[in-house]
């Protein structure tokens, strides 16, 4: 009696503890692949919730069912145009084959080594093919927007490099060629992006002093455009001075020369009437004319033939 | 000791029962207790969650007070769907509302290290604002969302500037850079169902290089020169012409004056003559002399040395002398 209650009490133990180990649960984020004695049994299952395997036989191995990621270390290498360049570069991917994974590759660790492999080098190869511009540039037919205060000066620098494919069809060429070889490990590639491209370290130098002397020669643009400027002001000055003088004389000569032109008129009028009149303004004017040119320091002889002076020799003037 | 079942009986009445009895009101009162623990839960006001039984979505609840399977068959994940998170580039502000906002001091410089269209450098500092709005893909479609987030937002940053010229970058193009890399990170992001929506991008501060600054502030002090330069010559064309259009305005005024000066005068003395010719005419040869008499009257008193000759009296000389002796003894 006392025997078969703890005999029942121990298979029910051990029972409880072979349901507890069956049981096993899925999360959303994972699919499993269900092994025994290391080999895989049935289809994998990428359904959440719970499920049963055979217990102490069968073991679970859990593999990722969200898009992850793949960081690329930064390198150094040289583009078609003869540039060191440092590259950065991440992808996308995911597990769409977990039981060839999971023949391959086991984790993801030695998934990761394999992305590094093949994407290092396709991203080398794709930048050897390239000049720097096509990794830069995306859109071929972008014009530069133009800062309209500056005037010309825009037209000297600021000029788009032109490209043939641009920078999301040489990320294309990557994912393409190393897509085919992911694909054998259960992979799927979904992107490849450059993060970060740089100059390298030693090329800097260059491309800053290229800078310094670009802004230099737009500094001496706007300071000739100022002192150019300046200049065909001066001249408009001179210009609107010398017209506006030269316009004001033009009517005063005309005012005067018409003002002139009428008092002759006026004159030859009157003095010109008839012969009397011609006669007496010839006498008035040069009596008129001894008034003004006769002073004190004049010395006049006059003969006692004079009309003035005739009487003093002679009572009749004869 | 008894030996009976029935003093065993009594003896287990008497010892076990009452602790039994204990035992059968804290046993449930532990059970229910752990239960209600684990069956109740709350959700913060600016959250959601979402409920995993067994590992499997199940559903997503408000905020509030919810229950849910006990012994952790469910379990819940809040997500604060309603809060704005950031993400800084190439700077930090303190504080971080959430682990990915900013980067480690070494990676900040190369976040904002970037080539332009024209292959020149420029320093570009932003920040990226969104939410999570769909929580289910937030939590099982992409594996670290917010870590792929940054990733996305330095490509998709250097795509815009790389498009550009390093004076578009800095300037005039920046509204158009935030916009563009707006539209091109949500479009991304919804292609790998991250469940988060972008709010806004915007450029922090954008500069040239350290060592090519200098060049730059060069510009901006050639362009403040150019501007100097046009408004001293404008001033001064200011200062001429106005002053010389009235200048030349007198002058003509003037000459109008002399104009008007002129006919008068000249008026004036047809007048006259016209006046004096009417009486000449009645009585030309008294009016002759009398006109030259009173002529002569009004000039020869003003004159000092007058001499009179005498036709028939050839001693001009003499005469003469004397008289210049006079003036010169005067």
């Amino acid at each position: 009696m006392k025997a078969t209650g703890s005999v029942i009490a121990i298979v029910a133990f051990v029972g409880l503890i072979a349901l507890l180990n069956a049981l096993y649960t899925v999360q959303e984020t994972e699919q499993v692949i269900v092994t025994q004695f290391g080999r895989p049994i049935g289809d994998p299952i990428t359904k959440a919730g719970l499920n049963i395997r055979i217990p102490f036989i069968q073991k679970v191995n859990r593999i990722e069912k969200r898009i992850l990621e793949w960081d690329g270390r930064s390198n150094n290498m040289p583009t078609r145009d003869k540039l060191y360049i440092a590259v950065d570069t991440f992808g996308r991917w995911r597990i769409t084959s977990p039981l060839t994974y999971f023949r391959r590759l086991r984790d993801e660790r030695s998934a990761q080594s394999r992305l590094e492999d093949i994407l290092g080098s396709e991203t080398r190869n794709a930048v050897a093919r390239h000049d720097l511009i096509e990794m830069i540039r995306t859109d071929k037919g972008r014009e530069p927007l133009r800062d309209e205060t500056l005037g010309e000066e825009s037209i000297l620098v600021g000029e788009l490099l032109p490209i043939v494919k641009g920078r999301i069809a040489v990320e294309n060429e990557i994912v393409e060629a190393a897509a085919k070889k992911l694909i054998d490990f259960g992979i799927e590639l979904l992107d490849v992006r450059f993060k970060r491209i740089n100059y390298n370290e030693s090329v800097r130098k260059k491309i800053y002093d290229r800078m310094i002397s670009e802004r230099q020669q737009i500094a001496s643009r706007f300071r000739s455009e100022g002192e150019g400027e300046a200049a065909r002001i001066l001249g408009d000055k001179e210009r609107d001075v010398q017209e506006i003088e030269s316009r004001a004389y033009r009517i005063i000569e005309e005012i005067k020369g018409e003002a002139d032109a009428k008092a002759t008129e006026i004159y030859a009028a009157a003095y010109n009437q008839s012969s009397e009149s011609i006669a007496l303004y010839g006498f008035v004017k040069t009596l008129e004319t001894y008034r003004k040119i006769l002073d004190e320091d004049t010395t006049l002889m006059m003969s006692t033939k004079s009309d003035l002076f005739r009487l003093l020799k002679d009572i009749d003037g004869q | 000791m008894a030996n009976s079942p029935q003093d065993y009986i009594d003896e287990v009445r008497k010892q076990i029962l009452p602790r039994l009895r204990l035992g059968a009101f804290i046993v449930p009162i532990i059970f229910i207790v752990y239960t209600a623990m684990t069956a109740i839960f709350s959700v913060p006001t600016e959250s959601e969650a979402v409920i995993l039984r067994f590992g499997k979505f199940v559903k997503r609840v408000g905020p509030g007070l919810h229950f849910k399977l006990p012994f952790g068959i469910d379990r819940q994940t809040s997500i604060p769907v309603k809060r704005q998170l950031k993400q800084e580039y190439g700077f930090a502000t303190r504080g971080a509302s959430n682990p990915t906002q900013f980067s480690s001091r070494d990676e900040r410089p190369k976040e904002k290290a970037m080539v332009t269209g024209d292959l020149n450098a420029a320093l570009v500092e932003w920040v990226v604002q969104y939410r999570i709005t769909q929580p289910e893909q937030f939590l099982f479609k992409v594996r670290f969302p917010e870590d792929t987030l940054r990733d996305v937002s330095e490509s998709v940053m250097r795509e815009a500037v790389g498009d550009r010229t390093v004076d578009e970058v800095i300037t005039i193009g920046r509204q158009a850079i935030e916009s563009e890399a707006l539209s091109r990170l949500q479009q991304i992001v919804n292609e790998y169902g991250m469940g988060l929506t972008i709010d806004q991008i915007q450029l922090k501060s954008v500069d040239p290089p350290e060592p090519v600054q200098s060049s730059f502030d060069e510009v901006n002090q050639a362009k403040q020169e150019r501007e100097k330069l046009i408004n001293i010559s404008k001033g001064e064309y200011n200062k001429a012409v106005p002053r010389t259009g009235g200048e030349a305005d007198q002058h003509i005024e003037r000459a109008k004056g002399y104009a008007i000066q002129r006919i008068n005068e000249a008026e004036g003395d047809a007048t006259r003559f016209n006046a004096l010719l009417t009486e000449y005419l009645k009585a030309p040869e008294v009016t002759r002399k009398r006109l030259y008499l009173e002529t002569l009257a009004e000039v020869l008193p003003r004159i000092r040395s007058k001499i009179i000759l005498d036709d028939d009296a050839k001693q001009v000389l003499p005469l003469l002398q004397l008289n210049s002796a006079t003036q010169v003894a005067k």
